[in-house]
């Protein structure tokens, strides 16, 4: 294990950012927390977690993908991808940290490859760090999810003096070698893992059950009446699809600028009526429906079809966000108690 | 040039034919002039006019022509319009083939054959028919009931009257909803037809059509007797990736560009009704 002097973080930024672009968690004016790349000066967010996950550095919400040249008869395809340069994420949380798995099983692993999501993992290296302060919107742990032991390239912990550093793949040995930091016993982090442990053993959501969700539960749950009265109120503002780090639907869509057309991809959500529609018809012509899809595709499609791993964190994104405080745990409760 | 599946490859549209009021066959080759890819029956392909968008279609060719590929595009919207308002020699991008297609070389071995169409969902059949014709000797009897709203309206006509009509293997039965003085064949609806003919229910069904004829004429099999197994028909839903990364295309846990868009009933009996 290493570590540095909490005094000295800004030393420690400097050096990363000296090579690779660094990522950290730094608040607004108003007290949103964004990763943005670290500059002199910026100060690392105290935020337990940012208001947009930091899947946008592997997804962007809009991305080229190809532009194209028309004239008359003739169209020219022109390479529209631009040079991807190494860099350092620092600061992401445990529950982040695992939603990057869960949309690696998406982009990275799933065939046909995502070349442009494959390019940033590879060259990007995961600080991740141990949450001090889980909240009462947190229930990571119902997904097996330890706050106090986050996963990543690099896992790292803070206590009142120290950040505590410790490798966990090749790529994060690199990175600490070259980093201005102290040796540290082992033992180290302990302390603050264990406050952290009993924070985690009295938060209100750690009993959530999810025995009623998992694979093979679509017959179940899918014609649940709760469905109707859950999705009475939902706007469709799809507020929750974006601020969700696990959720990756997306559209394609063409920008004729003049001189080149420009062909990206940008988030899009279940949560639109538009997102299904056709001529011929709409399969779900409701917001129950689509309401259901979002929720029966984290807890149920999802884990159908990748060995029973939900496609939730329990990051508590959607429940700080949605304006009509619906969220994933009203669901899983009121369809998961009722049975 | 950066590879990726959603990058399309350039073709050139080297002919168009005119089949009805409302549908065109495109005919498309590789900017070297060549195939772009070998497929399987049932596969489709996205097509794009830059600026305008991207749209999936069924390649109506068989697996067994070398030079091209084909599809018929029925005219409703954005992409089909321009397509449709083409000449010969306009580029196009294309990427594909996409989804599972038809156990032509696997399930349907050996087994009497029963294609049922209606309307331009005579597309992702054609391919299929015409892979069969190519393999004769690997199949039982063929049939194909055909119908649409009018003789005008009737996809590939020249070709199912010169070719398929004509040969020993293949018995073509047409339909058309109402009667018009030049038509001496059937007329009436597709699924009522298809009972009058009482198929054996040893027969492999392939459906596809507008939702209504698949309601019916599944209603009219499954009164005649016939194993839900062993009837096959395509879906359609809306898709933008068609390789299962948008997420837009599923029902249930399987998505229809990647799983799709060929579909036996019982296992469609195991998916919400979402479609
Ligand atoms: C697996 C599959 C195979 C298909 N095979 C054929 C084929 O062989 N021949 C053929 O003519 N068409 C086929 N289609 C339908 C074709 O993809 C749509 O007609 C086309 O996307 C419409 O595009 P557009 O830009 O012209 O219309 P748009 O301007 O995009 O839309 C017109 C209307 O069509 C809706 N729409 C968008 N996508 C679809 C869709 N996938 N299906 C139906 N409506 C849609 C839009 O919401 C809108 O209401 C197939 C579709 C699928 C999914
Ligand atoms: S569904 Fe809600 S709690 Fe679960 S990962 Fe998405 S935003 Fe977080
Ligand atoms: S659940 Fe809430 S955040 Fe999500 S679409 Fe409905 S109203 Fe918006
Ligand atoms: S069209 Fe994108 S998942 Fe099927």
């Amino acid at each position: 294990m290493k570590k540095i002097s909490k005094a000295k973080i800004d030393e420690l930024f400097k050096a990363i950012s000296a090579k690779e672009t660094l990522y950290i968690p730094v608040d607004d004016s108003e007290g949103q927390a964004a990763f943005i790349p670290y500059a002199e000066g910026l100060k690392m967010s105290e935020d337990l977690n940012t208001v947009r996950s930091a899947k946008d550095l592997f997804f962007p919400q809009v991305e080229s993908l190809v532009n194209f040249k028309m004239d008359g008869k003739h169209i020219e395809i022109i390479d529209a991808a631009t040079e991807k340069k190494p860099f350092v994420i620092f600061g992401v949380r445990a529950c982040d940290a695992r939603s990057f798995d869960i949309l690696d099983r998406v982009f990275y692993y799933a065939e046909p490859k995502d070349s442009f999501y494959i390019e940033r993992r590879d060259k990007s290296t995961v600080v991740t760090l141990a949450c001090n302060a889980p909240e009462e919107t947190c229930f990571c742990g119902a997904f097996g999810i330890d706050p106090a032991e986050p996963a990543g390239d690099v896992s790292a912990w803070q206590d009142g003096e120290s950040f505590f550093f410790k490798a966990n793949t090749e790529k994060g040995e690199a990175l600490l070698a070259g980093l201005p930091l102290e040796d540290a016993a082992d033992d180290a982090a302990d302390k603050v893992k264990e406050d952290i442990r009993k924070i985690t053993a009295m938060l209100p959501l750690k009993d959530l059950d999810l025995s009623k969700f998992g694979p093979g539960k679509t017959q179940e749950l899918f014609n649940d009446p709760a469905w109707a009265t859950l999705s009475e109120s939902c706007l469709g503002c799809g507020t929750c699809t974006f601020v969700c780090p696990t959720c990756q639907c997306f559209d394609i869509r063409d920008f004729d600028g003049g001189k080149e057309i420009r062909r990206y991809r940008c988030w899009d959500s279940c949560m639109y009526s538009d997102f299904t529609q056709m001529s011929a018809g709409q399969p779900r012509p409701t917001q129950k429906e689509r309401f259901r899809q979002r929720f029966m595709h984290k807890l149920v499609y999802y884990p159908d079809m990748h060995e029973g791993l939900f496609s939730c964190v329990g990051c508590g994104r959607c429940l700080r966000k949605c304006p009509i405080h619906m969220n994933i745990v009203k669901v899983i409760k009121t369809i998961g108690e009722e049975k | 040039m950066y590879e990726d599946a959603l990058i399309p490859k350039l073709g050139v549209v080297t002919q168009i034919r005119v089949e009805t009021p409302d549908v065109k066959t495109f005919r498309v080759v590789g900017a070297d002039g060549k195939k772009p890819f070998v497929h399987i029956p049932g596969q489709c392909a996205m097509l794009s006019i830059p600026g305008v968008g991207e749209a999936l279609f069924s390649i109506t060719s068989s697996p067994t022509v070398e030079e091209y590929i084909e599809f018929s595009i029925k005219k409703c919207g954005c992409v089909t319009d321009w397509l449709h308002s083409m000449e010969p020699g306009q580029n196009v991008t294309i990427r594909g083939p996409y989804g599972n297609g038809f156990p032509v070389d696997t399930d349907f071995v050996g087994k009497d054959l029963l294609f049922v169409a209606g309307g331009i969902g005579l597309a992702p059949l054609h391919s299929v028919i015409n892979y069969c014709r190519a393999h004769r000797e690997k199949y039982g009897q063929i049939d194909v009931v055909y119908g649409s709203r009018s003789m005008g309206d009737l996809v590939d006509y020249k070709e199912i009257l010169d070719d398929w009509m004509k040969e020993d293997g293949i018995n073509v039965h047409l339909t058309i909803d109402n009667p018009q003085p030049e038509w001496d064949g059937h007329v009436g609806f597709v699924p009522n037809y298809v009972t009058e003919l009482k198929p054996d229910i040893s027969k492999t069904v392939v459906m596809c059509g507008p939702p209504v004829m698949i309601k019916f004429t599944l209603a009219g099999l499954m009164d005649l007797g016939f194993d839900r197994k062993n009837i096959y028909t395509t879906l359609e839903l809306r898709m933008k990736c068609a390789i299962g990364r948008c997420g837009r295309c599923n029902i249930g846990s399987k998505f229809v560009c990647k799983d799709g868009p060929v579909f036996r009933f019982d296992e469609l009996d195991e998916l919400p009704n979402e479609y």
